[in-house]
């Protein structure tokens, strides 16, 4: 993180210039006062001016949002990327051009700069939001995909009374597809194999 | 390609400083070779591979999109 040490003749002053050079509010830093101004006797002896050091503080939105940045321009692309936060994770949604690349095979691209950019950041600080990146929706249209294709694969193993076994799927897709059909009561599921190619197994109930 | 690499190898180090990509260019593909702090190669590898993993899908995606095939190795 950035930080400034300045001396001045107040503490005030300090921190004014600092924030000044940083161009950062007072709310985006960390300040430590290192040394307390003395005014001396009669302002003769012993004049001391204030010294502060000034730290930006770690924001994990502003920094995963830069190094997706500089990920995606090392990659020739300048999406639009729109960010949304609430208590459990912090979401990039990116729009623009020639992003098919980004997602690449059933989103394992994807899958892959998400698991990166949540290292990256982890490595920085303790926050524990987790970081969701998708293209265009991606990962919201997947999904819905994926419940019809449950729904319809548990349809169909009710009506021939026998087990399905799905593609192989990352652990969120697996997870979507278990939880759409936990309360059916004709038929369970379970995973099989191992990653990469864990597969669900949709099984008629006797 | 290069510059892609290292980026994503200096941001998940702890020496960044150490972090050197070689680029060996062939008739069909790009080797490009990673070098870190012995230290740090678990930073870049990971559990089970998964990190190197990681950033050859995001590196190889890259790549396609400009017709180029490249390979990395890990030193």
């Amino acid at each position: 993180m950035r930080a400034v040490e300045i001396s001045a003749k107040t503490v005030e002053e300090a921190i004014r210039i600092a924030l000044e050079q940083l161009g950062l509010e007072k709310e985006d830093v960390n300040i430590d006062i290192l040394e307390q101004p003395n005014k001396g006797f009669l302002g003769i002896l012993g004049n001391k001016n204030a010294l502060v050091r000034v730290e930006e503080k770690f924001n994990p939105v502003k920094y995963s949002l830069s190094f997706l940045k500089n990920v995606l321009a090392r990659m020739d692309l300048d999406p639009q990327i729109d960010v949304e936060e609430n208590d459990e994770y912090i979401i990039f949604n990116l729009t623009g051009k020639d992003l098919g690349v980004l997602i690449g095979r059933r989103g394992d691209t994807l899958d892959a700069l998400q698991f990166l950019t949540n290292l990256v950041v982890n490595k920085k600080s303790t926050q524990k939001k987790k970081i969701i990146i998708d293209v265009e929706n991606y990962r919201n249209r997947r999904k819905e995909t994926l419940i019809n294709l449950a729904n319809r694969l548990a349809e169909k193993a009710k009506k021939s009374g026998k087990k399905i076994v799905l593609e192989p799927m990352s652990p969120q897709e697996r997870r979507i597809i278990h939880i759409t059909l936990q309360d059916n009561k004709y038929i369970s599921t379970y995973s099989e194999g191992e990653e990469p190619y864990r597969k669900v197994i949709i099984v008629p109930k006797k | 390609m290069r510059e892609l690499v290292e980026f994503l190898a200096k941001s998940l180090v702890d020496n960044p400083e150490k972090v050197e990509v070689k680029e060996i260019i062939g008739d069909n593909s790009t080797i490009l070779e990673l070098t870190v702090a012995p230290e740090d190669m678990g930073k870049v590898i990971g559990k089970q591979g998964r990190i190197a993993k990681a950033i050859r899908t995001v590196v190889k995606a890259a790549a396609t999109r400009k017709g180029e095939k490249v390979v990395i190795e890990i030193m």
